[in-house]
């Protein structure tokens, strides 16, 4: 099913129930998601605008897709990712991924989260009280995709 | 050579444009050259380009480093680091 980038909300139940069809084989389904917040560093976030590089977006997301697949014995994995205006209590990704057993499918669905943060071209926009502010990004995220670095995984 | 540069996101705004087709001197081969014939420009492009400022690239929309070469016909994307998800 792969990956897209998209302005209209999802349905998470629909995704998962396309994802599984006719596969029976399937025994774990892991799933993110992201959720916009009312509130960032303090101040109160009453809009958001999610921005990103048509093109590049959808070749990053497949490579770290690939690289998921690749690292963990795992079935489908979709990645759902909206941009444009956002409120708080909108959903903003979708990480669903399939496979035989929830070890895998769990590493391989944080695995995708860490390295969409800090490798996919997105940038966040929100609007407080104070004004627009362009969201900065943070050294947590980093150390969160730093994580599944090791000698042997990080050939590719 | 020919090549296309893309800003985007806050980088955008600071320079007032979201990209250009620019011919550079062959020269400027590498990332880190054209980030300094940009500075070079003064004003918003030396402040937004700075060294010091946390700016990633992206060379034909796979990520890039200083030393990634500049070949004619490429597009090059300047942007700050990715806040998604």
């Amino acid at each position: 099913m792969g990956v897209r980038i998209q302005t209209k909300d999802f349905d998470a139940g629909a995704e998962i129930a396309a994802l599984r069809r006719g596969n029976p084989k399937i025994g774990a389904v892991a799933s993110f998601i992201g959720v916009c917040r009312d509130v960032n560093d303090g101040d109160a976030v009453t809009k958001m605008t999610l921005e990103h590089y048509p093109g590049m977006t959808e070749k990053a997301l497949e490579k770290i897709v690939a690289e998921a697949k690749a690292r963990w014995d795992v079935m489908e994995v979709l990645v759902v990712h909206r941009v444009g205006e956002l409120k708080p209590a909108d959903q903003i990704v979708l990480v669903v991924v399939t496979g035989a057993h929830r070890g895998e499918a769990f590493a391989a669905c944080e695995f995708i989260m860490d390295y969409l943060k800090t490798r996919a071209p997105f940038w966040k926009k929100e609007e407080t009280p104070q004004g627009a502010r362009w969201v900065e990004a943070r050294g947590s995220d980093d150390e969160a995709a730093q994580r599944w670095n090791s000698p042997k995984a990080d050939v590719a | 050579m020919k090549i296309k540069v893309v800003y985007l996101a806050s980088l955008r705004e600071q320079l007032g444009k979201s990209g250009e087709d620019l011919e550079i001197p062959p020269a400027t081969s590498t990332v880190a050259g054209l980030r300094a014939l940009l500075m070079a420009r003064g004003g918003a492009w030396q402040a937004a380009l700075a060294q010091g400022r946390a700016l990633r690239v992206a060379v034909n929309q796979e990520m890039a480093q200083p030393a990634t070469p500049v070949k004619p016909g490429d597009e090059i994307a300047f942007f700050p680091p990715v806040t998604g998800g």
